[in-house]
């Protein structure tokens, strides 16, 4: 059960207490609403969106196909480059190579125990901090959104915006609570004004940046052709820890490999609309491997497997492996949005979670067992997906796992059912678009043989509109 | 074994159903840009508004104004300390009256940079469609700390020669093995509510003197 939050209940049990939670959900639906509505007309912008889609999509499957040979590859051009490459097989081979490239560093004790870093999902999915922690090193986040979860011991809740669950008057509590404990403090006179909290951040963690020795981080792109690292970011936590210190540590999915520097082309577009809505995220660092005089000294690749051969191996699931961690299928789902992050039990939540971390981490817990369900089959997300992927295909897909290794007899009945459905487009367009004018009158539980399925459940409300026609309407 | 011989190994078990037919080409049927990449001045009204919809400051001027202009922004502020990447043209500072110029001579420290007041530095070229420079760490752009730690950063693009219409226009002009810094307004976070806030880490300030030749 690598990388599943201990003790997480299932995904229903999860989703329900998250449902029930007011300021959660207002704060999410807050959220995706208005990131899904900028991202529409960040996309609109390019006539040629859907050929960018294509690119997108088949430069990642044939990576994928021979990932083997681009992985040698892109070893070899970042060693050339006077970069050293590391291989993890999983979470704790890789937490044990960072913890001893930490340890090899510097010559006073404070080197040794410290070091900042930029937000990078595969390092919370094998649990870094925790094991860097253990080892009596403390791993400082730098990226706004992640100082408050930190600060506030608390988790992320979203891909893009991890505090999104927090409002400002939470967090300027908790800046005026912890950040004594941490570091410098909060000024005195912190007000709940989103430019006075970031402020406060940047004093904060500044000291830090000028501190560190050590930095570790993740990657978006690496190229295999040139050995360099892609960073997209917007604060500038990212540079200061890819240029700052002197050894930097990147811990990359091997999924992350574009075979060549032109392919950047399409990603560098793809992601920031995707992502973000932006034409362009502030701030994107590209190195590869060191520059004497320029940045740091000493570079670090740990390539991470940890249950990415498996979803590899899985030939409808493999597609996974495409994504390219923008979180627009998140905006728009409507189980998300009511569930939140929280109840994905990992790090990778939302709809690319639900058929993400069962092909990692496998079926064996109820969380990974139910995630194949959270899912009400909609399609909004593959419709969005940069790199077209077919979630709600790969979902059914697993949930066939799930039932052949004797899932819920009812679950297996829901499985045939959104089969049936998804097999029949119309009928499915049919059935949302009646739904919406009927929503009104709709329970919150099912009558009849459906109620057992709705004892852990609630029914989602139904969307006003069909996300297919709000699309159709939106991109025209 | 190796983690590398485990990994390598799992991968092509992995892709053993990989049929060996001829994958077909990769289809790259989007544009090379969306923007008028051969009309020059429609290039740069388009960088103009990109850049300023994305909040940094942009002002335009001649080669001759432009240590005029320079001075003006930096006495606006009211910087006191101004570092210079190696390789900027010294014409470029010498409307600057009572100001403190620290070249960098690979000397200059992230601490002594945090005490300065603004960095003034060249690029290596700008995208028109995304309102991005680049800054590759060429002459006149210095190392990636310098445009980095202090708050203030004016930024000289050179028209039309280094304005280029898109992202796929940059990449074949750009060196892979020189690390390279990509700035699309200055630093910004939603992270609280989503309000956009500007300046967490990186410059708070980020003026572009567009510079027709
Ligand atoms: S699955 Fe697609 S839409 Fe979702 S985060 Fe990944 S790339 Fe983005």
């Amino acid at each position: 059960m690598n990388g599943t939050f201990l003790g997480m209940p299932a995904f229903p049990q999860a989703a329900a207490r998250a449902v029930r939670d007011g300021q959660l959900r207002a704060n999410l639906r807050h959220a995706t609403h208005t990131i899904r509505d900028k991202r529409a007309r960040a996309v609109a912008e390019l006539p040629d969106w859907a050929e960018l889609r294509a690119a997108g999509k088949a430069i990642k499957d044939h990576t994928l196909r021979h990932l083997d040979r681009y992985l040698v590859q892109l070893e070899e051009s970042v060693t050339a480059a006077g970069g050293t490459v590391h291989w993890a097989a999983d979470a704790e081979e890789a937490n044990r190579i960072v913890a001893g490239l930490i340890r090899a560093t510097g010559d006073s004790d404070i080197e040794k125990r410290e070091v900042v870093k930029v937000k990078s999902m595969a390092t919370q999915e094998i649990g870094l901090n925790e094991a860097l922690a253990a080892e009596g090193i403390t791993a400082y986040e730098t990226d706004l959104a992640e100082l408050i979860v930190q600060l506030g011991d608390d988790r992320p809740s979203h891909i893009l915006v991890p505090a999104i669950h927090r409002n400002r008057a939470e967090i300027r509590e908790i800046f005026a609570d912890r950040m004594a404990a941490w570091g410098r403090p909060a000024p005195e006179s912190l007000t709940d004004s989103p430019a006075e909290l970031a402020e406060a951040a940047r004093l904060h963690l500044r000291e830090k940046f000028l501190r560190a020795r050590v930095a570790v981080s993740g990657a978006n792109f690496m190229v295999a052709e040139t050995g360099t690292l892609v960073v997209v970011e917007s604060e500038g936590n990212g540079r200061m820890c890819l240029t700052l210190p002197r050894t930097l540590i990147s811990v990359v999915g091997i999924e992350k490999v574009v075979p060549t520097w032109r392919d950047l082309e399409v990603f560098l577009q793809l992601l920031p609309r995707s992502s973000t809505a932006e034409r362009m995220n502030p701030y994107t660092s590209l190195w590869t491997g060191t520059t004497e005089d320029d940045g740091p000294s000493e570079f670090h690749l740990v390539l991470l497997d940890n249950g990415r051969t498996a979803a590899l191996a899985d030939q409808v699931g493999r597609q996974a492996l495409r994504c390219i961690r923008c979180s627009a299928c998140l905006n728009v789902c409507p189980v998300y949005e009511r569930a939140g992050g929280h109840a994905y039990g990992s790090v990778y939540p939302g709809p690319i979670g639900a058929i993400l971390n069962p092909q990692l981490r496998g079926t064996s817990s109820p969380v990974d067992a139910s995630l194949p369900y959270a899912s009400s089959l909609c399609g909004a997300c593959y419709e969005v997906c940069p790199v077209a992927i077919d979630i709600p295909e790969v979902l059914v897909h697993l949930r066939e796992r799930v039932a052949e290794q004797g899932g819920h007899p009812l679950e297996r009945a829901a499985m045939a059912a959104a089969g049936y459905v998804l097999d029949h487009p119309a009928a499915l367009a049919a059935a949302e678009r009646l739904a919406g004018r009927t929503r009104a009158l709709h329970p919150r539980r099912l009558p009849g043989p459906g109620r057992a399925w709705t004892d852990s459940r609630d029914l989602p409300e139904v969307p006003a509109e069909p996300f297919r026609d709000w699309w159709r309407r939106n991109r025209a | 074994m190796t983690s590398r011989e485990l990994i390598l190994g799992r991968i092509r078990a992995a892709l053993g159903d990989a049929d060996e037919v001829a994958e077909p080409p990769l289809p790259r049927g989007y544009l090379s840009a969306h923007a008028p990449a051969e009309d020059p001045v429609a290039l740069l009204d388009l960088l103009h508004r990109n850049l300023a919809d994305y909040r940094a400051l942009v002002h335009r001027c001649t080669e001759a104004e432009l240590p005029d202009r320079i001075a003006e922004l930096l006495a606006a502020r009211s910087s006191r300390t101004v570092a210079l990447p190696a390789g900027l043209p010294a014409s470029w500072l010498s409307g600057v009256g009572d100001v403190e110029l620290l070249p960098d001579d690979g000397s200059l420290t992230a601490a002594r940079l945090d005490a300065v007041d603004s960095v003034v530095t060249g690029c290596a070229l700008a995208i028109a469609e995304t309102g991005t420079i680049v800054l590759d760490a060429g002459p006149g752009q210095g190392r990636r700390l310098l445009s980095l730690v202090p708050d203030h950063h004016v930024c000289v693009v050179r028209a039309p020669e280094q304005v280029v219409a898109s992202v796929p226009l940059a990449l074949p002009r750009l060196d892979p093995a020189r690390p390279q810094t990509w700035i699309s307004g200055p630093s910004a976070t939603s992270d609280i509510e989503l309000d956009r806030v500007e300046g967490v880490h990186g410059p708070r300030t980020l003026e572009v003197l567009l510079v027709k030749s």
